[in-house]
């Protein structure tokens, strides 16, 4: 390992991080309406947030490119904000990665929340919980597996993420290389030992994370399994 | 005073009610299901939106004329349905403390208290709810209500998903609801056992509208409704224990207008208690039959008949003539046969023999 490894993988953390966080402040409403509501939008809805799941990323890419670049509608509106440009910069990759997680997270709080019996959520109304009340209270405590597989997933899935970054990000050491174009690359330049290094990182941290998920979910919650 | 008028559609069911519920006692909506009951009652605690007014008292809480509504969570009452739905990511002390925290009580109280030694669940407290059974669950649910001092209580069939054994574990709970505390409670229920053991007024439902409402004891001894028509359709009698027999085994117990016979009571002289007399336990003679084995006869006049094509129902007055005030009420079905050749009529003196008394 090399400080450009270790670089790698500081920021891989660091964008997989943020990426996370900024998916649960975004998901958590997102998937809370798409649960509840029965407005017309939500097969609409539901769908832009399934996207990523079957475009290819190259797609994504390069639509998002267009956006932010110097002549898009996020581009123009960055730059008239003095925020500069976002291509090819930490905070494009991470614009790009939220909408690229999105459904990882999504999906798993949506059927969190889904789960969740209306007739509980009527009963803490009727023992006084105003709608933020019952959210925090009763809805969020007992989606917690829902959102400890939304976190692990949006994690894991932002980690794992290769061809948004190579179009939006590019490949700059420190501000865009994560460890997957950093595979790429010693794999490009014949340097298997060093490509094998952070690979074989990869696969472990993908078990590990993969089985503690599961270690962490398996029991399901059981009221209705127990009800005599 | 309660007062609702309520209306709503859906495809297949149309509610259209006007309700005036005391304020005390139980008062029991009963109809067959899908009469829309438990609509009224979700209407009622605004979890469901109906056209039209609610008010408790002088409390408006939905009033479509100005554009009222009170929304659930800020109108003092309790709900308690069938399924209980106790947050099972909470233990028993938290479910319960759940409502009572916001309603500014803190996690302890003496409605707390009173409820959790009302229900006997004191032994429940640190218990996880999945661990819980049924009744036990159910329990739990009517003090989480009732710690939060509401000034009504709503409650869905709240013993339709339990088995006899644990029904009857439940039912004097709800009784002694009923005695202790001074709380309205408005009670959905298809259930006759429930409704004549529970029940002091009575709304009759189907299809939407209100049959009829009044005191239970009076509805139930009417001809003219569905309820006549059921097999146990029978009167319930309030009355005091008068008379211990314990040499054959049997106590007495007196109402207006006479008294009854029925198997042995532990209940102290003088104590009340609810009698339940079915239509179909009940014969009728035109002269006082002599060397009978029947215990209890009793001189009564026939107000009214109702007869379809095998049978008819009679509503008998024990005690005192036309005229006398507040009487008691016995219903009668025998064969319309009996009927046509004993000539009944209205205003006949008769004798009616009660074969069963149920004390509930």
């Amino acid at each position: 390992m090399n400080p450009a490894h270790w670089s790698a993988i500081r920021l891989t953390a660091e964008l997989a991080a943020l990426t996370t966080v900024l998916l649960l402040l975004i998901g958590t409403p997102v998937a809370w309406w798409l649960a509840r509501t029965r407005s017309a939008l939500k097969p609409l809805v539901s769908s832009v947030v399934a996207m990523p799941l079957v475009l290819p990323p190259s797609v994504l890419g390069f639509y998002l490119l267009l956006l932010m670049g110097p002549q898009g509608p996020v581009g123009q509106f960055t730059q008239a904000m003095g925020l500069g440009r976002l291509p090819f910069t930490f905070a494009g990759l991470v614009v790009a990665s939220v909408l690229y997680s999105m459904p990882f997270v999504v999906q798993p709080l949506q059927q969190a929340f889904e789960a969740i019996p209306e007739r509980t959520l009527e009963a803490a109304a009727t023992l006084r919980a105003s709608p933020w009340d019952r959210f925090f209270s009763v809805a969020l405590p007992l989606a917690r597996p829902g959102l400890v597989t939304a976190s692990v997933l949006g994690f894991a899935h932002t980690v794992g993420e290769f061809g948004v970054v190579l179009m939006i990000g590019g490949n700059i050491p420190g501000e865009t290389r994560v460890l997957s174009v950093a595979i790429y690359d010693h794999v490009e330049a014949s340097e298997y030992a060093d490509a094998h290094r952070l690979a074989a990182g990869m696969v472990v941290f993908a078990l590990v994370v993969l089985v503690s998920l599961y270690l962490t979910n398996r029991p399901a919650r059981d009221e209705a399994a127990s009800r005599p | 005073m309660i007062a609702a008028k309520l209306a709503l559609a859906r495809p297949g069911f149309a509610l259209d009610v006007t309700l005036e519920l005391p304020a005390q006692g139980i008062t029991a909506l009963f109809g067959p299901s899908g009469c829309g009951k438990t609509t009224v009652l979700r209407a009622l605690a605004g979890l469901e939106r109906a056209r039209g007014r609610i008010a408790m008292g002088n409390e408006v809480w939905q009033d479509d004329a100005t554009g009222a509504f009170v929304p659930t969570y800020r109108r003092p009452l309790g709900y308690v349905i069938q399924e209980a739905a106790l947050f099972p990511h909470l233990d028993v002390r938290r479910n319960l403390t759940y409502g009572l925290r916001r309603t500014g009580g803190g996690s302890a109280s003496a409605e707390l208290d009173q409820a959790v030694e009302l229900l006997g669940i004191g032994t429940l407290m640190n218990r996880r709810t999945p661990t819980l059974s049924g009744g036990e669950r159910q329990r739990v649910a009517i003090a989480r209500a009732l710690a939060t001092r509401p000034r009504l209580l709503l409650m869905d069939e709240p013993l339709a998903a339990l088995d006899a054994a644990r029904k009857a574990e439940i039912l004097p709970y709800l009784e002694r609801l009923h005695t202790q505390l001074a709380l309205p409670i408005i009670y959905v229920t298809h259930a006759m056992d429930e409704l004549t053991r529970l029940a002091d007024h009575l709304v009759l439902m189907e299809r939407g509208h209100v049959l009829a409402a009044g005191p239970l004891t009076e509805l139930l001894s009417r001809t003219d409704l569905p309820i006549g028509r059921q097999d146990e359709a029978g009167v319930v009698i309030e009355a005091r224990v008068a008379e211990h027999d314990a040499a054959f085994g049997l106590s007495r117990i007196a109402f207006e207008g006479g008294s009854l016979w029925v198997g042995e009571t532990d209940k102290p002289l003088g104590e009340q208690v609810r009698a339940r007399v079915l239509a179909r336990d009940v014969s009728v003679a035109r002269v006082a039959p002599a060397q009978t084995s029947v215990v209890n006869v009793l001189p009564a006049v026939l107000e009214s008949l109702q007869a379809d094509r095998s049978t008819a129902l009679l509503r008998l007055a024990i005690g005192g003539g036309p005229g006398a005030g507040t009487r008691t009420w016995l219903l009668a079905r025998i064969t319309r046969r009996s009927c046509e050749s004993l000539a009944l009529r209205p205003g006949d003196t008769l004798y009616a023999q009660v074969k069963g008394v149920a004390l509930m």
